[in-house]
């Protein structure tokens, strides 16, 4: 059971956690034999054990690692972000011309009493909400719905916090037919120049267009353990050595941790996660992705549209590394 | 995002095998379309655009090729030619396949801009080289590319996009992937000038190219036959049940799902972007007859 969720290098944490449930299961039970009371000095002494174990195995995480704790099934999801973040979230459905896709959610809530848009990637927890909700990967209705939410805020004025987890937009012949890349091409465009402030949140997955398709912001961020890539390892590999099975290779080649993204300038803070990473601890996860939306969208409200869109624009059109040849 | 690689179908012509030409005629005279399996003598396949002249089928064409095959003659002026791509990731055989491609194709990187006059009607032009790694899209020709249309701004000019790329540039990582957003924003800012900017889709234009400035044209042209998607066959095969159908992908069947606005013969491309242009920018409206008076 346990070790369904348990990633490889966490399986010597997840040994300790069980000993240490059960020690806390006799503490409680005054009836049991066991019950003796040098058991509180054991746990004392298991639970410092654990911390340094944790502390050094997160200390010399891969990019691969990286990449798993992205994915990771018991990480928190936009849904649980904006439940424990925001007040009064409404939900709001469909893209006004085909459907609603499950794979974005989209809404208007207050942050911290500021009414605000929400739109983030929903990857499912069980079977039936993962063939729902496409595994988290939109289609193109999820992002014309996407802008159409961010077009409402714009109209009356409220900043849009996105929150990016996917592992890819949707690549099947549906998608294709209405129109997947103008989608993704149509939001990053209609970003650009959207009159309002706009913060990005990478909470786990950043998997190319299909990420940065909602991710045109004025502030970008990353969880400490989230992944950003222009591919997916497997797929790079695939190229790279023919070979699907190198993909922590691939991992390390494309520079995707938020730490490598923030040397390159490609985002522009990290939001770091509780111990052992965000699925240890929703609760303070949420806490610290409140508190950098916070610190981050402040200094943007006070800013005219023009500034914003100027300044949007700036900050993307830096992007990129090349040199220019002196003339011959 | 694909690199290059993915996306190079069987091409259409392959130099034909001596045994099918003519004993007497000498290499290279000749090439056999892969298509239809005719023989054409280089001479009347070059005359012809590179189109099959028995199946019609269009050849992918150098950036130097469709600048001439596009441009008034002598009107063609190259812009930023001085950029050139780095190594930022030291990601695996990154220099080499520069280095390699840089001497096959003779040029800084693949995309190619310039000022131009197609029909007399004065133009940016940008040109995707589909030689140099598969066009794909890293820092430099995302720079470019914002380039064209920032100087299609300064200078009051519409803005043509030749595009054929299988996608960002893999071997840049992010730094590719944040010129879909760039070029997107670019695009914002050319058509909040109310300028003109026409993309002509060529054999292949995929994935992170068609997921951002290619999918942002006032007017989106296509070749016929051109191969024009968002995943590679291989993805698409993994995340959809059914078999795609014969067309998939063709410029023919997005033309089918709303994404271009016509698909234009290769020998008609000159005529058809100077006729759009005129009737967008209105430049010949002393002519225009009752509707003046």
């Amino acid at each position: 059971m346990a070790s369904l969720n348990v990633l490889d290098f966490e399986k010597s944490i997840a040994e300790l956690d069980e000993n240490l449930s059960k020690l806390h299961q006799i503490v409680a039970d005054r009836n049991n034999p066991q019950n003796k009371p040098d058991l509180a000095g054991q746990i004392a002494e298991l639970e410092e054990h654990r911390t340094a174990l944790l502390s050094a195995l997160f200390a010399n995480l891969t990019p691969w690692d990286k990449v798993l704790l992205a994915r990771h099934v018991k990480r928190p999801y936009s849904l649980d972000y904006i439940g424990s973040i925001f007040e009064d979230w409404t939900e709001l459905h469909g893209d006004r011309m085909f459907a609603d896709d499950g794979a974005i959610v989209a809404g208007l809530a207050k942050l911290d009493g500021l009414p605000v848009a929400v739109i983030g990637h929903q990857k499912g927890r069980d079977l039936k909400q993962r063939q729902q909700r496409n595994f988290g990967s939109a289609r193109p209705e999820g992002f014309r719905k996407a802008g159409r939410v961010m077009r409402l805020a714009a109209k009356f004025g409220l900043p849009v916090i996105t929150l990016i987890d996917t592992a890819a937009a949707a690549a099947d012949i549906a998608a294709d037919e209405r129109g997947i890349s103008e989608a993704i091409a149509r939001s990053m465009f209609e970003m650009a120049t959207l009159p309002v402030p706009i913060v990005s949140i990478i909470i786990g997955e950043g998997g190319s267009g299909g990420a940065l398709g909602i991710a045109v912001a004025d502030r970008v961020l990353m969880l400490e353990h989230a992944v950003y890539s222009v591919i997916p390892p497997e797929g790079c590999a695939a190229i790279l050595w023919r070979d699907p099975d190198r993909k922590s290779d691939a991992a390390a080649a494309l520079n995707l941790t938020a730490q490598r993204a923030l040397e390159l300038s490609i985002i522009d803070g990290i939001i770091p996660e509780p111990l052992g990473g965000a699925h240890r601890d929703w609760a303070e996860s949420a806490e610290s992705v409140k508190a950098a939306l916070l610190q981050n969208l402040r200094p943007l409200i006070g800013l005219s549209a023009p500034t914003l869109v100027a300044q949007r624009y700036e900050k993307f059109r830096r992007m990129g590394r090349f040199t220019e040849m002196e003339a011959a | 995002m694909p690199p290059d690689g993915w996306f190079r179908r069987k091409s259409k012509f392959a130099p034909a095998p001596a045994a099918q030409i003519d004993a007497q005629v000498p290499d290279g005279v000749a090439i056999k379309c892969a298509q239809c399996s005719e023989i054409i003598f280089t001479k009347d396949f070059e005359k012809n655009l590179k189109v099959c002249p028995h199946c019609g089928s269009h050849h992918r064409l150098t950036a130097e090729e469709r600048i001439a095959y596009t441009v008034d003659e002598g009107s063609w002026s190259e812009l930023f030619a001085n950029l050139r791509s780095v190594d930022p990731l030291h990601f695996k055989e990154y220099d080499s396949k520069l280095a390699k491609s840089v001497q096959v194709t003779g040029l800084g990187d693949g995309f190619v801009v310039g000022t131009a006059a197609v029909g007399g009607v004065p133009l940016v032009l940008g040109v995707s080289d589909f030689r140099f790694m598969g066009g794909s899209m890293g820092s430099v020709a995302g720079e470019k590319v914002v380039r064209a249309m920032e100087e299609g701004i300064a200078r009051h000019l519409p803005v043509v996009l030749f595009t054929a790329s299988g996608g960002a540039r893999m071997q840049e990582g992010l730094l590719s992937l944040m010129q879909m957003a760039k070029t997107a924003a670019a695009a914002a800012r050319l058509a909040e000038a109310k300028l003109p900017y026409i993309v002509v889709m060529t054999d292949a234009t995929m994935a992170g190219v068609l997921a951002s400035y290619a999918s942002l044209g006032d007017i989106h042209l296509a070749e016929p036959g051109a191969l024009i998607g968002f995943a590679g066959a291989r993805v698409v095969a993994q995340a959809t049940v059914q078999k795609p159908p014969e067309d998939y992908q063709t410029a023919e069947w997005q033309m089918g799902r709303g994404q271009i606005d016509s698909i234009v013969l290769r020998r008609d491309l000159p005529q058809a972007l100077s006729t759009l242009l005129v009737l967008l920018t209105g430049r010949t409206s002393e002519n225009a007859g009752g509707l003046n008076g």
